[in-house]
């Protein structure tokens, strides 16, 4: 009798567990192949999920409300609805294996190459070459979103160079001229210290988790001249172990142990440092060129304290580390959905770019919701066609300009370099810990932090 | 038909719910993360077996042995905080006359907190500038500043002190429950014997308590071993890796770098090393145990 029992339920746990596997393998399947050559029909009604994002003022809800009637009075068969989304490391992929992300959501050029290559995102290539624009993207953009023959699986929204953002009341404050930020490493070390002396802020901030550790240290190396990957044909090396990295870290080392200019905090990433900067807690900080928006709408900066330098460059190959925004459509989606969500990533990231009327009526919506029209950023097509597009929306234009010139006056002839090529945002990752290390141990030894960063990021290259 | 007769069918009619989500939240998993584990997988794509490949280079990786030696740590730390201190105040509050149910309660309050909450708040609290919650209160009397979680040598204690006033409540009140089963004849023998505080509780309390010490010191090394949110909210595994433990190397391999067959080879490994390490340590208390 008991065994009895005991087979009939382990007969019954059985069922269901074999049961559910085949329910998930079969689901999994047709979730994933989705041909993008299939001719999706004209007007299925069909409804698509789009990012807007996190956390924005109502004034920016309003306007992406307002964008989405236009595009659905364009489009009356496609409804779309808002999901919010911001792009964040340390939990994209879960979103991304979880099915929670809507089919046109952005990830940084960071993230490109592995999407396409591990097939996580919808092939949208064949309709985006029927785009009008789409062989003109300048070509150290186009490259992030494209697979190793050439096909667009991502469109490229956004292009920026990273850039100094200082909090010009902060320099006021410490006595320096905001109209005139640092143009050298030494002067940046010696800004931060005089910040730090006579405000009690920190100087100089430096993001070191969720691999912008790795991130900012690259983009330190990349203006000093240094590069962390090289490639020769197939192979690719890690170029970690050099002097260009030693001397970043040495620098950070300096100001951290030598000036205890860089605070308390050294723990911070993208969200925090951004959230304290706008707070007034940082004096300068490296992140993204185009951030200016995401610091006075999500932040509530006071849009005077803004400032925003390029970086100093050194060395003959000295360049600013680029980066910017795909937009990609979800690997679920249905031939149909993909159809519509180019539609979306056309209508709402890309006319604005390249026709007038649009990119009037997106700036009129954006400038009506006071929010900030005509921050300074890098051409995603060719810098003509960008120059025309800010003609375009020169009255509309809201953001104070002037406080942008010391970065948009010398960012278009600074040297734009693409992010290490090869499992770049797990090469930021393994360069976490050395510059928390770094600014947390005042012993640390950094030949040997880089030498074993150097034999771990090769490891992950090889096996990726 | 006798099965039937005898009642199988309507146990089995009412198991089925119990069978059912068992069947879908605990070993579905379980069956679904062991076959993950010899896959290669992102969870979009089709999966690709891959043999033991996963359980090869997640035991080549080098941040391995820092995630077993840091989760290490933690569990000695916690055990010489987290074991005695609740036993000890639970000793104390079962000795007090008044009040009994008001300390219960304060003792139990940190656990009613949500766990994240409590980290987030604590986080504020170890902010390392000399204007800190704590490092203002260590300033009282002249210590500090303290970097806390910005050290890689007090990052791990700072974990430990949060995870211990986190968790004690529950201990006590298990304690508590145990020591009220404690017959007082046993005090009172040992107090005609002469026996004081310390003697009554070395003496009959210990003793008593001692299957509940077993069972509370196991599910201590279990609970410690699988340590992540605390690393997690609080330092992400930093200052260079000096909190990173191992489940924190499960889900970054997870959900940071996607690497699932990883992740799931390395929970085996961990589930595999804590059933072997609850085994001995009953086969090795058992005689004990019933002494």
């Amino acid at each position: 009798m008991k065994s009895t029992r005991r087979n009939v339920a382990l007969t019954l746990v059985g069922a269901l567990t074999i049961s559910a596997l085949a329910a998930c393998s079969s689901s999994s399947d047709g979730e994933t192949t989705t041909d993008a050559a299939e001719t999706p029909a004209a007007d299925e009604p069909v409804t698509i999920q789009v990012a807007m994002d996190e956390g924005l003022e109502q004034g920016a809800i309003d306007a992406f409300d307002e964008r989405i009637a236009q595009f659905q009075e364009a489009n009356p068969n496609i409804t779309v609805e808002k999901q919010e989304y911001n792009w964040v490391g340390t939990t994209f992929t879960a979103d991304l294996a979880g099915g929670t992300l809507p089919d046109v959501f952005t990830v940084p050029f960071t993230d490109g190459r592995g999407l396409i290559e591990r097939q996580q995102i919808a092939d949208i290539s064949a309709q985006v070459a029927e785009l009008p624009y789409a062989d003109d993207f300048s070509e150290n953009v186009a490259v992030a979103g494209e697979d190793a023959d050439g096909n667009m699986w991502l469109i490229p929204i956004a292009a920026y160079g990273q850039g100094i953002h200082y909090n010009r009341a902060l320099f006021t404050e410490a006595g320096l001229d905001p109209d005139a930020p640092p143009t050298t490493w030494d002067e940046v070390q010696e800004a931060a210290k005089t910040i730090s002396d006579k405000t009690g802020q920190a100087g100089y901030v430096e993001m070191t988790s969720a691999n912008t550790g790795g991130w900012i240290l690259t983009t330190l190396v990349y203006a000093l001249g240094g590069r962390a990957e090289t490639q020769e044909g197939e192979t690719t090396t890690a170029t970690i172990n050099t002097p260009e990295y030693k001397k970043a870290l040495e620098m950070l080392a300096s100001m951290r142990w030598d000036d205890d200019s860089m605070g308390s905090n050294f723990s911070h990433d993208w969200g925090t440092s951004h959230a304290d900067f706008a707070a007034g807690k940082i004096g300068m900080f490296i992140s993204g060129g185009g951030d200016y928006g995401n610091l006075v709408t999500q932040n509530a900066m006071p849009e005077e304290d803004y400032g925003v330098t390029v970086l100093p460059l050194e060395g003959d190959d000295g360049a600013v580390l680029g980066g910017g925004t795909l937009a990609a459509v979800n690997a679920k989606a249905t031939p149909e959905e993909q159809a519509a969500a180019v539609k979306w990533i056309d209508f709402y990231y890309m006319e604005k770019l390249t026709d007038k009327d649009a990119a009037i009526a997106d700036a009129q919506v954006t400038a009506d919701q006071d929010q900030p029209v005509g921050a300074p950023v890098l051409p995603v097509f060719d810098k003509a066609t960008y120059d025309e597009s800010q003609e375009w929306i020169a009255d509309l234009i809201n953001v104070p300009l002037e406080q942008f010139a010391p970065y948009s006056d010398n960012i278009y002839d600074q040297p734009l370099a693409a992010e290490p090529p090869v499992a770049t945002q797990d090469l930021y990752a393994a360069l976490d810990p050395v510059v928390q290390a770094v600014l947390t141990d005042e012993n640390a030894d950094i030949d040997k932090l880089l030498s074993d960063a150097e034999t771990n990021v090769q490891g992950i290259i090889d096996a990726s | 038909m006798t099965w039937v007769r005898g009642g199988g069918l309507s146990a089995l009619i009412l198991g089925l719910p119990l069978l059912f989500v068992f069947g879908m939240f605990s070993w579905f998993p379980i069956v679904r993360a062991a076959i993950m584990s010899f896959q290669t997988t992102n969870l979009v794509t089709d999966p690709v077996f891959v043999g033991w490949q996963n359980f090869q280079q997640v035991l080549a990786d080098p941040l391995l042995s820092t995630a077993v030696l840091n989760t290490l740590y933690f569990a000695v730390l916690a055990l010489i905080f987290g074991y005695p201190i609740p036993l000890v105040a639970a000793v104390l509050m079962s000795e007090t006359k008044r009040g009994k149910g008001i300390l219960s309660a304060l003792a139990y309050l940190p656990v009613v907190v949500p766990p994240v909450v409590a980290v987030l708040l604590w986080k504020t609290f170890y902010d390392a500038s000399a204007t800190g919650v704590f490092n203002t209160i260590v300033g009282w009397v002249g210590l500090g500043p303290f970097p806390w979680l910005q050290d890689p040598a007090t990052a791990m204690p700072s974990l430990v002190l949060e995870a211990t006033w986190a968790a004690a409540g529950g201990t006590i009140i298990i304690y508590l429950a145990a020591l009220t089963g404690v017959a007082p004849e046993l005090y009172d023998a040992a107090e005609v014997d002469g026996a004081g505080v310390w003697r009554k509780v070395w003496h009959v309390t210990m003793p008593q308590l001692r299957g509940v010490l077993f069972i509370t010191f196991i599910l201590q090394i279990i609970g410690t071993a699988q340590v992540f949110l605390e690393p997690y909210l609080f330092t992400g595994g930093g200052p260079a890796n000096s909190t990173t433990t191992i489940m924190l190397m499960i889900y970054d391999y997870a959900f940071r770098f996607g690497s699932y067959g990883k992740a799931t080879a390395l929970s085996l490994m961990l589930a595999a090393v804590l059933a072997i390490l609850s085994v001995i340590y009953f086969k090795a208390t058992a005689k004990w145990s019933k002494s």
